[in-house]
């Protein structure tokens, strides 16, 4: 008999996601929302107001290769070498309609200060300006045509000049004209670089018409753009500068490096007390291994990105109040969301990979062992289906169904499902064919617990249900809330008997739907604190969630109010280390032996709440684990609290309970990815 | 440790018969350590070569004139100078045949002494404290001389010192009873007047020195009832008020010397380094009264390093030239290289002594160094003194029998009585000062023995000796009588407890130990630890299969047919290859040999008498110090048991001075070709071993680093619990 808190663990690390490296980033500071364009074409909705969680992911396609991304209002374009505009559609994860601009690719989008006019610098050495329409955008002019690409672009505030980077210069137009009024010439590197361009990779263009330019040279250089005279040139690197960002007053200006660091300028008087100002590099911060890529300039930290797919928020400790969770280094290196789907009962893991799925038998062991015991493995995990995706479109969800017989998968274009069946010998899949019309525009899929069911989150935070049986598959119902918010779903959580299901959008809300009426149970109320995992209890019929900023809430569905224990823990309050944890929770399952635990994970830890324990008090350790195992067994009980963390595990994408009770952790350790960069530039180290 | 090496005679003397002192006024340095010259009381100076024991050259004042101070040597004109009836100053040249024709001035006033230090201006000390430089008095001998001292104030002993930027002259006088001492600096001329403290009514010094060391002058001095003291005066100048103030001067008691009963008439102390003074006219702690020794202390240990006797009359001169001493005695005066190498406290308790024999000494009750060294019962190895004795009589007045009454009685008693008695007393020793009078005891019984072959008690004297209040130095015949005796269970003991033994005698022992037959060693009852080391040594010797650290036979083999390419010599040498594993001798003897093993020496002063051994003798010692080091190199365990045992670092410090006192030898003798070839292969073997584990430490080390997690690898069925 296995005790209470002992498992069998399946450790897994046999998933080779890889994140993509970071293209472009823009953040919109009315809404904190930090739009992030990676390599493979996706773009990723960090909300900055709620803990940096990742909202919104709009799978990318196959070349598809985003230069620049821009927030015009509320609205994001993107722009990239296959030479359109998109324009992505935020509520449907996909993007809305693209337009080609003629001037071959596109390096760079820019849109002036109120929001009219959306610019683009193009390959051929144009700047076509585009006018920002109610549904869409429409050509409206070219600039004086340049020899030479345009490789970055800038407005002046007030809307009247712009400023492009290109190959040896940075011209400045004036927006009314199109006519390049100055030509700076940029100084080309010393030694064998002498002979290459010199490439301007951005250029800021200040309300005091100082223009700042960071080019291939390594060079950070301050400009007059009055006079288009040359003011300072600062030499940060031996490599390039790839990237600038300016803050919103106009005081501080960061440059990333292909080096990997980050260095800040900031416009000081020379001598103190004076008036009259310098830029003065004051501070590197160097967060990254390889080229950082996109850089934002928040009120209070500098956002960075690059070639080593993580994104970084390293906080101005001038701007923040010191020691507080918002002056810690952030640094997002996973997805907020899964890509692991497990099949309880059959023991089977599906990986969702960009343009594949994998699907994986676990290995057995027949075997029990003491706690910390390493088993031998009677049976090695095996590799059963590689399913590669048709079409250019990447995987936006994918789902298995607990028995191990249903696979589905949706793109921005279609959804997909598929039969299996497996025996211990054969493999066969069987793509179902005629799926019903309803299904499309599909964010997040589910299947049922006894796998007759499929869950589609689809448009206006709607969830289409589908009925499965051997053959076929038909439409029963489209589940509907009334609350207006036309959010995606990103949250579906069946319960285990089949009664309930519960969605949650990026509006904060969660929906409970009647499965045997077919109509909405009730709404919880609403938190500020978009959900990050929602699940309900098999017997209590609870609904637990897990909100981004790691509160944890247990709803009654039956009393449609927050439970005796949810309520107490509100009133004691979270554990600040619990509070403290920079990773949201994205995955809630419960223990069917033991009514009164609930098991959720994060990158970094996994943790029982035994419901039936006290909750630690502040002072309390919180990670006691280590002191317990070493106690002895009376006393262990009187110290032991709710939450019992096991940090064993580090960059846990899943955690799952199998049928048997054995527990399913996939572990993707971050050296692991780090290994499989390519190498970054070379740097002289001392000695070598 | 220090020691006295066989001296030789300089020159005879006419023994003096009435007199305290000999017939040599003084002995200084020459041209070099090698010249000295003697001034004799009568009328000559003579130089002599002392390694040649042959004078070079003679001059005499005519009949009726008299040296009236030690010719001195300037070495900067090499020219001699000389004083004859106080007042004449006289120079000359080696070359000067007769003295007389020779330069001469007459002085106003009547001279001391003339000094000249090492490479110095020779200086003139007159009767009355007035110091001159030779040179600026000879430009006018007639020039006035004051007077320092007052009435009655007689100078008693003087020297002259240079430090790298003064020349000293020191001297000191005496006035009813009470010692001075002037510090007199030239150029510019200053002095300085010291009070010695007064020991004791009536006591006067009777020797002094001065060296120069620490930018202090060291000033030694003995007192007839054997207290040594030092006093350290700062050569640089006072401030120039308080130059004419006589300040007291503070003394330390180096050592308290053993002087019996009387007080000394006739003796000297001398500095030979820091740590180390030589006394003469002192007796030795455990001889009677009465004999003349010759003895080298240290200090900071208070222990005896050396001593000799010294055939007749002694005299209380001793003179010291660059480790050799000169010392009149009888009719002769003597030459005798020492030497002093520097001392630790280490080897004062034996070098390499194992930390588990400290820790149980600690709880003994020998009293520690500190209160040694610092406490008020400063000087330790004090074997004789009256005062004590008298009160441990009081004291232990109402016990049955006191240690006199014990010490009478070993006089004359039978060993049974004797043994019951020491029994009893030790049973009741009192714990707080034992040593005094166990050291006594012991002296008693060994000179008892020595005096009457029949009498011999083994039992009283391993009681004795594992007390720890004894020490060679103390009882410095224990060990040879027992030796003598077959005693080997006393001899394995006091190598044990006593950590000043001679390297001679341990020679002496080890000597014994090697040529006892197996047969005769397996009838000895040892100390128990060191024989049951022994036998586990060689209960694995037999056991072992599988060797741990890497050293094979065939590893070995292939290392010597490396070097020999004749294929009939491979065939010869593969037959015998295997290394020595059986031990070459018994356990008994084993355990005789490892105590010697374990016993502090210093390397210098043992190879001499390593160099006497036979070959045969030499052969076993070797072969069974290969055993220990293969033992030890195969079993890694062999030292990590409880036991009391030499560790590998002193069995191949043995290896190496073995080989070093004795290789030519070893290389001729067939029997130990073989024994070498082993050795060399072995240690071949591992000087490789150790260098590719020197090269596998650094990816260890990486591995090290590295954390657990990369033995993961892809999947795992692991067990967690949660508590």
């Amino acid at each position: 008999m296995i005790q209470m808190g002992e498992f069998k663990v399946h450790r897994v690390r046999f998933f080779d996601y890889m994140p993509s490296a970071i293209r472009s980033m823009a953040f919109n500071s009315h809404t904190e929302r930090l739009a992030v364009a990676r390599a493979d074409g996706a773009v990723e909705i960090f909300n900055f107001a709620d803990n940096y969680f990742q909202e919104k992911v709009i799978a990318g396609r196959d070349g598809r290769s985003i230069e620049a991304l821009c927030w015009v209002g509320r609205r994001l374009f993107s722009a990239g070498l296959e030479g359109e505009i998109t324009e992505y559609d935020l509520e449907n994860l996909r993007p809305r309609y693209s337009i080609e601009a003629y001037g071959g690719p596109i390096w760079t989008i820019s849109s002036n200060s109120q929001g009219t006019l959306l610019a683009a610098g193009c390959e051929d050495g144009t700047v076509k300006m585009f006018e920002v329409l109610e549904d869409r955008i429409q050509f409206q002019t070219n600039l004086s045509r340049q020899k030479g690409r345009i490789i970055s672009l800038s407005w002046h505030p007030s809307g009247a000049q712009i400023a492009a980077g290109m190959m040896d210069m940075i011209k400045i137009f004036d927006s009314e004209t199109g006519q390049a009024t100055h030509r700076l010439l940029v100084d080309r590197g010393v030694g064998t670089s002498k002979s290459r361009e010199v490439v301007v990779w951005s250029v800021a263009f200040l309300n005091d018409h100082t223009i700042i330019s960071g080019d291939s040279a390594g060079k950070v250089q301050i400009w007059d753009g009055l006079t288009g005279t040359l003011i300072r040139t600062h030499l940060v690197t031996k490599w390039d500068v790839l990237v600038l960002a300016v803050s919103q007053d106009e005081s501080s200006v960061i440059a990333g490096t292909s080096e990997g660091t980050v260095v800040q300028f900031q416009f000081l008087p020379s001598t103190v007390g004076q008036q009259d100002k310098l830029w003065v590099q004051t501070r590197t911060f160097k967060n990254h291994s390889h080229d950082v890529r996109a850089l934002v300039h928040t009120d209070t930290a500098v956002v960075s990105g690059g070639m080593d797919t993580q994104l970084v928020v390293r906080p101005l400790l001038d701007k923040v109040e010191k020691n507080t969770q918002e002056s810690a280094l952030h640094k997002i290196a996973f997805p907020h969301r899964n890509l692991v789907s497990c099949a309880k009962k059959a023991g089977l893991l599906l990986f969702q990979f960009p343009d594949h799925l994998e699907l994986w038998r676990l290995g057995e062991s027949d075997r029990n062992g003491t706690p910390g015991e390493s088993l031998p493995v009677k049976r090695k995990p095996e590799k059963l289906i590689q399913l590669k995706i048709k079409g250019e479109d990447h995987i936006c969800c994918s789902a298995l169904s607990p028995c191990g017989s249903w696979l589905a998968y949706a793109t921005v274009a279609a959804v997909r499902l598929y039969r299996l069946q497996l025996s211990s010998s054969n493999v066969s899949i069987q793509k179902v064919s005629k799926l019903p019309r309803e299904l499309k525009s599909v964010h997040q899929l589910c299947f049922s617990s006894d796998s007759c069911r499929l869950f589609a989150s689809s448009s206006f935070s709607s969830v289409v249900v589908v009925a499965l049986d051997q053959t076929d598959c038909k439409y029963l119902h489209t589940l509907k809330h009334k609350s207006g918010s036309k959010q995606p779903i990103h949250i579906l959580s069946p319960s285990e008997d089949g009664q309930w299901l519960a969605t949650a959008n990026t509006d904060c809300e969660i929906h409970v739907f009647n499965l045997r009426k077919m109509k909405l149970h009730c709404s919880v109320p609403a938190y500020s604190s978009c959900p990050t995992a929602v699940s309900i209890h098999p017997t209590s019929g609870n609904l637990v969630s897990v909100h981004a900023d790691q509160q944890i809430f247990e709803f009654s569905l039956k009393q449609k109010e927050y439970s005796v224990w949810s309520r107490q823990l509100q009133r004691q309050g979270l554990h600040p280390l619990w509070l403290q944890r920079d990773t949201p929770v994205t995955q809630i399952t419960f223990n069917p032996n033991n009514p009164a635990h609930i098991m959720l994970h994060d990158v970094f830890m996994f943790c029982i709440i035994d419901q039936s324990l006290p909750l630690p008090e502040a002072k309390s350790k919180l990670y006691n684990q280590r002191i317990l195992q070493s106690l002895p067994e009376p006393q262990r009980l009187r110290e032991s609290h709710a939450f019992k963390a096991c940090k064993n595990f580090q960059h846990l994408l899943s955690v799952n309970l199998l049928e048997d009770l054995s527990l399913v952790v996939v572990e993707r350790p971050l050296v692991d990815i780090v290994c499989q960069l390519p190498a970054p530039v070379r740097q002289k180290l001392f000695a070598t | 440790m220090a020691a006295l090496c066989e001296g030789y005679t300089l020159c005879g003397l006419v023994p003096a018969v009435n007199r305290r002192s000999s017939e040599i006024k003084g002995i200084e340095e020459e041209r070099d350590s090698d010249h000295v010259i003697v001034t004799d009381s009568s009328r000559s100076v003579t130089l002599y070569k002392v390694s040649d024991q042959k004078p070079l050259g003679s001059w005499t004042v005519k009949q009726g004139q008299l040296l009236t101070c030690a010719a001195v040597f300037n070495k900067q004109t090499n020219e001699y100078v000389a004083v004859s009836d106080n007042k004449v100053i006289r120079i000359w040249k080696e070359d000067d045949i007769i003295l007389d024709k020779a330069f001469k001035a007459t002085v106003s006033a009547d001279v001391q002494s003339v000094h000249c230090a090492h490479g110095a201006e020779p200086a003139v000390l007159f009767q009355r404290g007035a110091v001159r430089l030779l040179d600026s008095l000879l430009s006018a001998p007639q020039q006035p001389v004051e007077e320092v001292l007052v009435q009655d104030e007689a100078i008693r002993w003087s020297t002259s010192i240079v430090t790298d930027t003064q020349q000293l002259v020191i001297f000191t006088t005496e006035l009813k009873g009470d010692h001075f001492l002037y510090l007199q600096r030239l150029k510019p001329n200053s002095v300085q007047k010291y009070r010695l403290e007064p020991e004791g009514p009536g006591l006067s010094p009777l020797s002094f020195w001065a060296s120069y060391r620490d930018k202090n002058i060291c000033l030694l001095y003995l007192y007839p009832n054997g207290h040594v003291y030092q006093s350290l005066v700062s050569v640089r100048a006072p401030e120039a008020d308080d130059g004419a103030q006589v300040v007291s001067l503070p003394r330390d008691q180096l050592l308290s010397l053993p002087v019996g009963k009387e007080l000394l008439e006739a003796a000297s102390a001398i500095f030979l380094d820091d740590a180390h003074i030589a006394v003469v006219g002192v007796p030795h702690p455990s001889a009677g009264p009465g004999k003349d020794f010759l003895c080298i202390w240290n200090t900071n240990f208070q222990t005896l390093q050396a001593a000799k006797e010294m055939a007749g009359k002694l005299y209380g001169q001793l003179w010291s030239f660059s480790s050799k001493l000169f010392i009149p005695h009888g009719k002769a005066l003597s030459v005798i290289p020492f030497a002093c190498p520097r001392s630790s406290l280490a080897s004062a308790l034996g070098k390499l002594k194992q930390v588990k024999t400290e820790e149980s000494k600690t709880s003994t009750v020998v009293p520690s160094w500190n209160t040694i060294l610092h406490g008020e019962e400063a000087a330790a190895p004090k074997p004789v003194e009256a005062r004590k004795t008298r009160t441990t009589r009081k004291m232990q007045s109402s016990l049955s029998l006191t240690i006199d009454q014990v010490q009478d009685l070993i006089k004359m008693a039978s060993v049974e009585e004797v043994e019951k008695e020491v029994q009893g007393l030790l049973s009741r020793q009192d714990p707080n000062d034992p040593q005094l009078s166990l050291g006594q005891l012991a002296m008693a019984l060994v000179s008892r023995s020595l005096a009457d072959p029949k009498f011999y008690s083994s039992r009283a004297l391993t009681q004795l000796v594992p007390t720890r209040c004894l020490s060679h130095s103390v009882c410095p015949d224990l060990l040879p009588l027992a030796l003598e005796k077959r005693d080997y269970f006393l001899c394995q003991l006091c190598l044990l407890f006593f950590h000043d033994i001679p390297e001679a005698v341990t020679c002496a022992c080890l000597k014994a130990f090697l040529s006892l037959s197996d047969l005769d060693a397996e009838k000895l009852s040892l100390e128990p630890d060191s024989v049951s080391f022994m036998e586990m040594l060689l209960s694995n010797e037999h056991a072992q299969t599988g060797l741990q650290n890497g050293f094979s036979p065939t590893f070995c083999e292939e290392d010597r047919t490396d070097a020999v390419d004749n294929p009939k010599a491979k065939a010869k040498e593969k037959k015998k290859a295997s290394p020595q594993q059986t031990c070459p001798v018994g356990k008994h003897k084993a355990a005789l040999i490892n105590e010697i093993l374990q016993t502090a020496y210093s390397e210098a002063l043992l190879l001499p008498h390593l160099k006497d051994f036979s070959s045969d003798q030499v052969v076993l010692f070797l072969r069974y110090l290969e055993f220990l080091y293969l033992r030890y190199s195969t079993d890694g365990s062999s030292q990590t048991h409880g036991y009391r045992s030499p560790s590998l670092n002193q069995v191949m410090d043995w290896v190496c001075m073995l080989l070093d006192a004795h290789f030519t030898v070893l290389v001729m003798s067939p029997v130990a070709i073989d024994l070498l070839l082993n050795l060399q292969s072995f240690v071949k073997s591992q000087v490789r071993l150790f260098s590719e584990l020197g090269k596998i430490e650094g990816s260890l080390q990486e591995l090290s680093k590295m954390k657990m997690k990369n033995d993961v690898g892809q999947y795992s069925i692991e067990v967690m619990e949660l508590y």
